[in-house]
C-alpha cells in the first residue's frame, strides 16, 4: 500500500465505547506528522450509544471528500467480528481487512430477535484481499490493560499503512496526557504492529 | 460530564487538526467574539464546548435555542461581536427572534452557526437551513471544510457589521464532525461599541417595522451585488464541457466526482451571486448544480432562465458522496468513464446493531416498569430515553420534538375524555428537555386540568449529546457553580399537587409510584434521581456476575434491556402443558456492568451476585439431575 498521487481510504468500525474514535485520531495525527493532507469523519450523538460507530480517514496530497465512496476502502479495521462482516462490502477487491477476534452480541440478539453469525471469521475467508485476524484483547492484557485493545489494532494497521513508525509514535505522544499512559500505548502499538507483521509473513509463506 | 481541565493559552501559529465545530469556535475567538450562547444538539454541540475553552470569552449553555439566540443578539446590540450555535431543528425554536432580528439588524457582528444533520444520524428530520436564510432575508455562508469554517466566521462578522444584518453559517455533519488541517491566527483586541439608545432601530413597534421592511429588501439587493464580488465565491475553470455550481460539502463531493470539470464554488451562497452564475453558465457546455437536500440554487438558476442539465437528478434525501454524485449525473451530459463497484454481498450482513441504553442507565428501571403496563399510552420526548420505543420495553409510543410529550399527552387525554372513554396517559421527558420546552406544557396540563402523569427522568445531564450541563445541574459551561433547579419544587410551583421523587434503580418503588400517580385524579409528576452513567457524578459500584449453577434460563433479567447481559446458551424444554419453552442462560460482562443491581431484582433464583461474593450458602442450590 502506498499513497503516491492517490488518496488512501481507511474505514474503522466498531461499537460505541470501544475506542474507534481514539484509534482514528491516532491514525489521523500520524498522517499529519507524515506531512500528508488528511480528513477524518465520524459520527456523534444517538448513533454512538452502544450502536455501530464508524470513522472514515482519508489520506493524500489534497483530500476533498471526507467520506469514502462505497467499495473504495483500502483498509478496514473492524473492532468486532460481526462488524467486519457488516463493513466488508465497503472494501475494494485486493484491500486489507484487520479484524479484532471479539464477538459482542447486542441486546436484540440476546433477546432472540436476531441470530449472531456462527463464525464470522470463516465467512470472511472468501474475501478477495488480505485478512488479518488479531487477538487484540489478549495482546492488550499482555501489554498491561484490556483497554489497550484499540491501540493494538492501531499497531496492526501501522503494519500495512505507508506511514513511518516515528510518526505513529509522535501521534501517540501527542494524544495521551501522562507518561505512564503514553508508554503503555507505545508498548501496545508495537505489540500490535509486530503481531500483524508476523501474521503477514506467515500468510505469505503459507500461500 | 464534559469538564475542561484547566485553560491553556491557545496556540497562535501553525496548522492543527480541527473539526469544523472547533474551527468555527477558533474563528470566532480570532474574530473577537466575546459572548456566545447555545443549547447542545448534534451535530453542533462542540462549537460552544470548544469556544468556552478560550480565554477572555463568555460562553454559556442557555435553556433553549430561542434564549441562546436572544442572549447573543443582546450582546450584539450592546456592541460586541457575538455567536449563537445550534443544530438545524434548534433554529425552529429560535425562529421568532431570527425573523425580527433580521429587521432590527446588529450593532456588533452577529453570527448564527447552524449545523444540519443531513443524514439524520441523531435527529427527527432533515430540514435544510438554507431555507431559513431565504425566509428571514439574511445572508448565508457555507464552508466546505474546517479551514473555510474558521475563515468564514471572520468574513461573516465583517459583513454582518457592514450590512447591519445577522449572518447564518450553514454547516452540516460532514463539516462539523470532520477533522482537517487549519492554519491558526491571532486574536486582536475585541471591538466594543456599547449600546446606543435608538428606539427606531431597536424597538420594533409596527410603525418601525413598516419602515424597516423596505430596507430589508434593499439590503438583499445590495448583498446580491456583494456576493458577485465576494472572494468566497470563485470560478475554477477546468474542462468546459461540464460546469458545476456547488456549495458546502456538496462542493467537495462534486470536486472528487468530476476532478476535471469547471466549478463555481459558492461560499457566500445567499443572496445568490446572479452575475457570477450567468458568467459561469455562459462559459460551460453542460451546467450541473450539486446540492445536498433541497434544490434551492437549482430553482433560482432555472428562474433566471438558465438551462440546468442536472434538474431532477440529484437525490433529495440523505448525504451525498462522490459516488452518489457520479451516479446521479451519469447520462446528464458527457458519458462518465468508470467501472461501477461490484454489488455488495448482502447475504453476509449480520443483525442490525441499533443504539442501546448504557449498562446501568437509570432510564431502564422506568422502561422496565412502564413496559409491563400494556394499557398505557406513553408520549415520549427527545433524548436517550427515546430508545424506550425499542425492544424489550416498547414503552414509548410518540416522539415529535423537544418538549412535545406534555402537550401531546394532554391532547390525547382530552380526546379520550371527549369520547367518554377513560385512558391513562403518561408523558416521559428528560431533565434538560423539560427545562428546554417542557415547563410550559406542564403548565397547560395544570391550567386545563389534564389527567396526565409526567415522568421527569432527571439524570443531571444533557445525555445524548455527551453529558453537558444545564440549569438543573448547578454547573455552568465555564464550570462555575450555579443555582440548580429543584424539580420537585418547580413542579409544585407550577401547580402540580401530586409530585413524587423516586430512585429508578428500586423497581418496587418505581412500580408503587406509577400506581399511585395513575390513581390520582389530576396532574401528577414523578421525578427520578439517578445520574447518567457517562458523567462524573455517577459512581460505578461493584459489578455483578451470574452463578451458572443457579441460573435457570428464565431470561427475566434480559427484560431490563441491559446490554451487559449476554446469553451464553439456549435450550428448549417441554413444559408440563406440552408447549416448548426456550431457556436463555446468561452471563454478565464484568467490564460493562455498572453495578446498578436492576437485574438482581428481576432474578427469581437469586443467581446474580456481586463479583467475588462468596458462594451461595449450602443447601440453596437445587439438586441437579
Amino acid at each position: 500500500m502506498d499513497i503516491g498521487g492517490r488518496t488512501l481510504n481507511v474505514l474503522l468500525a466498531g461499537i460505541g465505547g470501544q475506542g474507534v474514535l481514539t484509534a482514528s485520531q491516532l491514525l489521523t495525527e500520524a498522517a499529519v506528522q507524515g506531512g500528508h493532507d488528511v480528513k477524518k469523519s465520524e459520527v456523534h450523538g444517538m448513533a454512538q450509544r452502544g450502536g455501530v460507530v464508524t470513522s472514515h480517514v482519508r489520506i493524500g496530497r489534497k483530500v476533498y471528500s471526507p467520506i469514502i465512496s462505497s467499495g473504495e476502502v483500502d483498509l478496514l479495521v473492524a473492532f468486532e467480528e460481526a462488524e467486519a462482516l457488516r463493513w466488508r462490502p465497503e472494501v475494494r477487491p485486493g484491500g486489507t481487512l484487520i479484524v479484532n477476534c471479539l464477538r459482542v452480541a447486542p441486546p436484540i440478539v440476546n433477546l432472540g430477535h436476531f441470530k449472531y453469525p456462527d463464525d464470522p471469521l470463516e465467512s470472511l475467508r472468501s474475501f478477495n484481499g488480505s485478512l488479518l485476524p488479531v487477538e487484540a484483547s489478549a495482546l492488550a492484557i499482555q501489554a498491561g490493560s484490556p483497554r489497550l485493545a484499540g491501540t493494538i489494532l492501531v499497531g496492526a494497521a501501522a503494519a500495512v499503512l505507508p506511514l513511518s513508525v516515528e510518526h505513529w509514535e509522535a501521534a501517540i505522544r501527542t494524544r495521551f496526557a501522562t507518561r505512564e499512559v503514553t508508554d503503555q500505548n507505545l508498548k501496545a502499538f508495537h505489540q500490535g504492529r509486530e503481531y500483524a507483521i508476523s501474521l503477514n509473513v506467515t500468510r505469505k509463506e503459507g500461500s | 460530564m464534559t469538564r475542561h481541565h484547566g485553560m491553556t493559552a491557545p496556540a497562535t501559529t501553525g496548522r492543527v487538526l480541527m473539526s469544523g465545530n472547533e474551527a468555527v469556535a477558533r474563528g470566532a475567538w480570532e474574530a473577537g467574539v466575546t459572548v456566545a450562547s447555545s443549547y447542545p444538539g448534534t451535530p453542533a454541540t462542540e462549537i460552544l464546548e470548544a469556544f468556552a475553552r478560550y480565554p477572555d470569552v463568555y460562553a454559556e449553555w442557555a435553556p433553549n435555542e430561542k434564549v441562546a439566540f436572544e442572549v447573543a443578539m443582546g450582546a450584539s446590540l450592546a456592541g460586541t461581536r457575538s455567536l449563537v450555535s445550534m443544530k438545524h431543528v434548534g433554529l425552529n425554536v429560535a425562529a421568532d427572534p431570527l425573523m425580527t432580528g433580521s429587521y432590527i439588524g446588529v450593532r456588533g457582528g452577529f453570527l448564527i452557526a447552524v449545523s444540519d444533520d443531513v443524514g439524520m444520524g441523531s435527529s427527527q428530520n432533515a430540514q435544510d437551513t438554507r431555507y431559513f436564510a431565504r425566509f428571514a432575508k439574511v445572508p448565508l455562508f457555507e464552508p466546505s471544510d474546517s479551514q473555510e469554517a474558521k475563515a468564514f466566521v471572520g468574513e461573516a462578522l465583517r459583513l454582518s457589521e457592514e450590512m447591519d444584518t445577522p449572518v447564518i453559517m450553514r454547516l452540516t455533519t460532514r463539516i462539523s464532525h470532520v477533522k482537517g488541517l487549519v492554519a491558526l491566527g491571532e486574536r486582536p483586541a475585541p471591538p466594543f461599541l456599547g449600546f446606543s439608545k435608538d428606539p427606531a432601530k431597536y424597538v420594533i413597534l409596527p410603525a418601525h417595522a413598516r419602515k424597516k421592511h423596505p430596507k430589508v429588501l434593499q439590503r438583499m439587493t445590495d448583498l446580491a451585488q456583494m456576493a458577485n464580488a465576494s472572494p468566497l465565491n470563485a470560478i475554477e475553470w477546468g474542462d468546459r464541457e461540464i460546469g458545476i455550481i456547488a456549495s458546502g460539502p456538496a462542493y467537495v463531493y462534486a470536486r472528487e466526482a468530476f476532478p476535471d470539470a469547471s466549478f463555481l464554488k459558492l461560499g457566500f451562497s445567499f443572496p445568490l451571486a446572479g452575475g457570477l452564475i450567468r458568467e459561469f453558465a455562459s462559459g460551460v457546455k453542460c451546467l450541473y448544480i450539486v446540492e445536498e437536500l433541497e434544490g434551492l440554487v437549482e430553482a433560482d438558476v432555472l428562474a433566471m432562465g438558465i438551462p440546468v442539465h442536472s434538474v431532477g437528478r440529484l437525490p433529495r434525501t440523505g448525504e451525498l458522496t462522490p459516488q452518489r454524485v457520479r451516479a446521479a449525473l451519469d447520462g446528464a451530459g458527457p458519458p462518465i468513464a468508470e467501472t461501477p463497484p461490484p454489488p455488495p454481498d448482502l447475504d453476509m450482513l449480520p443483525f442490525p446493531r441499533p443504539p442501546t441504553l448504557c449498562a446501568g442507565c437509570p432510564h431502564m428501571g422506568v422502561f422496565y416498569t412502564l413496559g409491563k403496563m400494556k394499557d398505557l399510552i406513553i408520549a415520549g420526548d427527545i433524548g436517550c430515553y427515546t430508545l424506550g420505543v425499542g425492544s424489550p420495553w416498547n414503552a414509548t409510543h410518540t416522539c415529535v420534538c423537544m418538549g412535545a410529550s406534555l402537550g401531546n399527552a394532554l391532547g390525547m387525554e382530552k380526546a379520550y375524555r371527549m369520547a367518554s372513554k377513560e385512558q391513562k396517559v403518561v408523558a416521559l421527558i428528560g431533565d434538560s428537555t423539560f427545562l428546554h420546552s417542557g415547563m410550559t406544557g406542564l403548565l397547560d396540563i395544570v391550567y386545563n386540568g389534564g389527567n396526565v402523569t409526567v415522568f421527569i427522568l432527571d439524570n443531571r445531564a444533557v445525555g445524548m449529546t455527551g453529558g453537558q450541563d444545564h440549569p438543573g445541574t448547578g454547573v455552568t459551561l465555564q464550570e462555575e457553580k450555579s443555582k440548580a433547579v429543584d424539580f420537585v419544587a418547580l413542579c409544585k410551583a407550577l401547580g402540580v399537587e401530586h409530585v413524587q421523587l423516586v430512585d429508578p434503580y428500586r423497581l418496587p418503588d418505581v412500580y408503587k409510584a406509577v400506581k399511585e400517580a395513575l390513581a390520582h385524579r389530576g396532574p401528577s409528576v414523578i421525578v427520578t434521581n439517578r445520574p447518567c452513567v457517562l458523567i462524573e457524578e455517577f459512581h460505578r459500584t461493584q459489578p455483578y456476575e451470574v452463578l451458572d449453577a443457579l441460573c435457570n434460563g428464565c431470561g427475566a433479567c434480559l427484560k431490563t434491556g441491559c446490554p451487559a447481559i449476554q446469553v451464553i446458551r439456549r435450550e428448549v424444554v417441554r413444559l408440563p402443558n406440552g408447549r416448548d419453552k426456550e431457556l436463555s442462560y446468561v452471563t454478565i460482562d464484568p467490564t460493562g456492568c455498572n453495578g446498578c443491581d436492576l437485574c438482581v431484582q428481576t432474578c427469581g433464583p437469586k443467581a446474580i451476585v456481586p463479583v467475588g461474593a462468596s458462594a451461595p450458602p449450602p443447601g440453596s442450590v437445587e439438586p441437579q439431575n
